[in-house]
Formats: structure tokens, C-alpha cells, sequence
């Protein structure tokens, strides 16, 4: 992560859920164009221009194999689905505290009030 | 003081586990009881849940919905399968973003753990690419309030 319009990329890029979804099947291993068109149900220019806004945000990197070119997630790729964890623990982290405070002040629970 | 753990387990299942200083019996009600769970089921600051059903039987309907009070909101729906009160809750969920998402059956447990609670909330999604979506959403709706620490927190990463 280098430059701001980086991080921009990189949050557009993740803005998809198809895309999240390339990612989250980059993650088990590189594919081609052809395998990750199968499981998507859409035309391959759709998945190439989807794998093209992964690639220009440095999540996704291409190899040239014979006339194969096959993706694979890039260092940054993987970062960016470590930060998804990130945020939906923060998020749970902070409900749990304001649980924390709400069971606080929680009376103990008169019998038979709750099934 | 953070006690909470995530974790994927396999293919399709999300772990959350968590530590409360308070008994089963008031943890579970803050997870039945709608008006409970809306002074503490709101994500980033600043959202609110002006409604909350939570028709805690089997078969009964869930629905939350979430605003930014600026115009920003979303909805879950879902169903209670089972509940053991105090300590045990299968229900499924799905969020509209406004399109629902493949359903999230989730178990929740609420075990007497050192003088609290243990809660233990087992997810499991119908594949491996709805997980990774789902993660994500959790995400998006950090982002809106979350977006400047995230962005420190990536500069200091890197």
C-alpha cells in the first residue's frame, strides 16, 4: 500500500460482491479465466473485467503459462481478506462491550418471565 | 480486555466465542428479548435499530433493521429453529443489502463458564464463497465509521 489512490482502489475493488468472491476463491489456489467463469454463472468478459479492477488494485496478480494466464491472489489480496476479518470482529468486539454494560445493569431474571 | 475470538472452521463455518462476567440467564435474554437487543445489537457507532422482532419461539420471526440516521439502513430477517432457554438458541438470518443473502444458520450456546458465561456462536454458511461475501459485509458496515482507523491501521502496517 503505497499511495492513497491505492487504498481507493483497493476499497472500490472490494466493493463487489462478485469480486469478493473471486478473491475468496483465489484464496484456495490460482485459476484461470475459463475456471473462475464456471462457478460465477457469467460471461467471461464480465469475469475479465471484474479479474481487471482486482489486478490494477494489486490484489490479484497474472502468470503467463503458455497460452494460459493464470491469477492468483497477491500479498495485498490476502491482506485486504485478513482485513475483512478485522472489521467484522471490531464490529462484533463492539456490540459485545455494549452487551457488557447492558448485562451490567440487567436485573437477575424473574422466574418464568422468558420461556 | 478483549475476550472475543473469531475464527472460520473448515469450508463453511464461522466461530465466534465470548466471554461474559453475567449469568446464561441474562445473556440469553439479551439475545431474545427485542428490547435488549436494541440497545446493543448496532454494529459501527452511530447506528441505531429503531425495530426489532424478535419472536423467540420456534418458528418465530426475526427481523432488525439498522439506520445511520442519515438516510443509510439495512435489514435482517430470520426464524428461531429451536430454543433451550438459558442455554441454547439455532436460528437462521439473512441480511438484505436490500437482496437477501444465502441463509446463515447459526447455534448459539450460553455455558456457565468461571462465574459468567460462556457464549459460543457457530455459523455455517452454504459455501465457502457466501462466507468470504459474508465477511466482507461485516466489513462494509465497519467501513462507514471505522474507515479512518482502518486507514491508520493499514499505514501502520505497511
Amino acid at each position: 500500500m503505497d499511495s492513497r489512490s491505492t487504498l481507493d482502489a483497493v476499497f472500490a475493488a472490494l466493493a463487489d460482491p462478485t469480486r469478493r468472491a473471486i478473491l475468496a476463491r483465489l484464496a484456495k489456489g490460482e485459476a484461470t479465466v475459463n475456471e473462475l467463469t464456471e462457478p460465477f454463472e457469467m460471461t467471461q468478459p464480465a469475469i475479465s473485467q471484474h479479474l481487471k479492477v482486482l489486478e490494477d488494485a494489486g490484489l490479484v496478480i497474472r502468470r503467463v503459462e503458455g497460452t494460459r494466464r493464470p491469477r492468483r491472489l497477491a500479498k495485498n489480496g490476502i491482506d485486504a481478506m485478513d482485513q475483512w476479518l478485522a472489521m467484522l470482529r471490531k464490529a462484533l468486539e463492539k456490540n459485545y462491550d455494549r452487551l457488557d454494560t447492558l448485562l451490567a445493569t440487567m436485573e437477575a431474571p424473574k422466574k418464568g418471565k422468558f420461556q | 480486555m478483549s475476550k472475543m475470538t473469531l475464527k472460520t472452521e473448515g469450508d463453511k463455518h464461522v466461530l465466534v466465542t465470548r466471554h461474559f462476567a453475567a449469568p446464561p440467564e441474562a445473556v440469553y435474554r439479551a439475545h431474545t428479548d427485542p428490547k435488549l437487543i436494541q440497545k446493543w445489537l448496532l454494529g459501527p457507532e452511530g447506528w441505531t435499530m429503531p425495530v426489532c422482532i424478535s419472536e423467540a419461539k420456534p418458528g418465530g420471526k426475526i427481523r432488525y433493521e439498522w439506520s445511520d440516521g442519515k438516510g443509510q439502513g439495512f435489514f435482517l430477517t430470520g426464524e428461531y429453529l429451536e430454543l433451550e432457554p438459558f442455554r441454547r438458541i439455532v436460528h437462521v438470518e439473512r441480511m438484505h443489502l436490500p437482496d437477501p443473502t444465502p441463509d446463515n444458520h447459526v447455534e448459539t450456546r450460553f455455558d456457565v463458564d468461571s462465574g459468567g458465561t460462556l457464549m459460543t456462536m457457530r455459523m455455517t454458511l452454504p459455501d465457502a464463497q457466501t462466507r468470504a461475501a459474508m465477511l466482507a459485509t461485516g466489513m462494509e458496515h465497519g467501513m462507514e465509521a471505522s474507515y479512518q482507523r482502518l486507514e491508520t491501521m493499514i499505514w501502520v502496517a505497511a
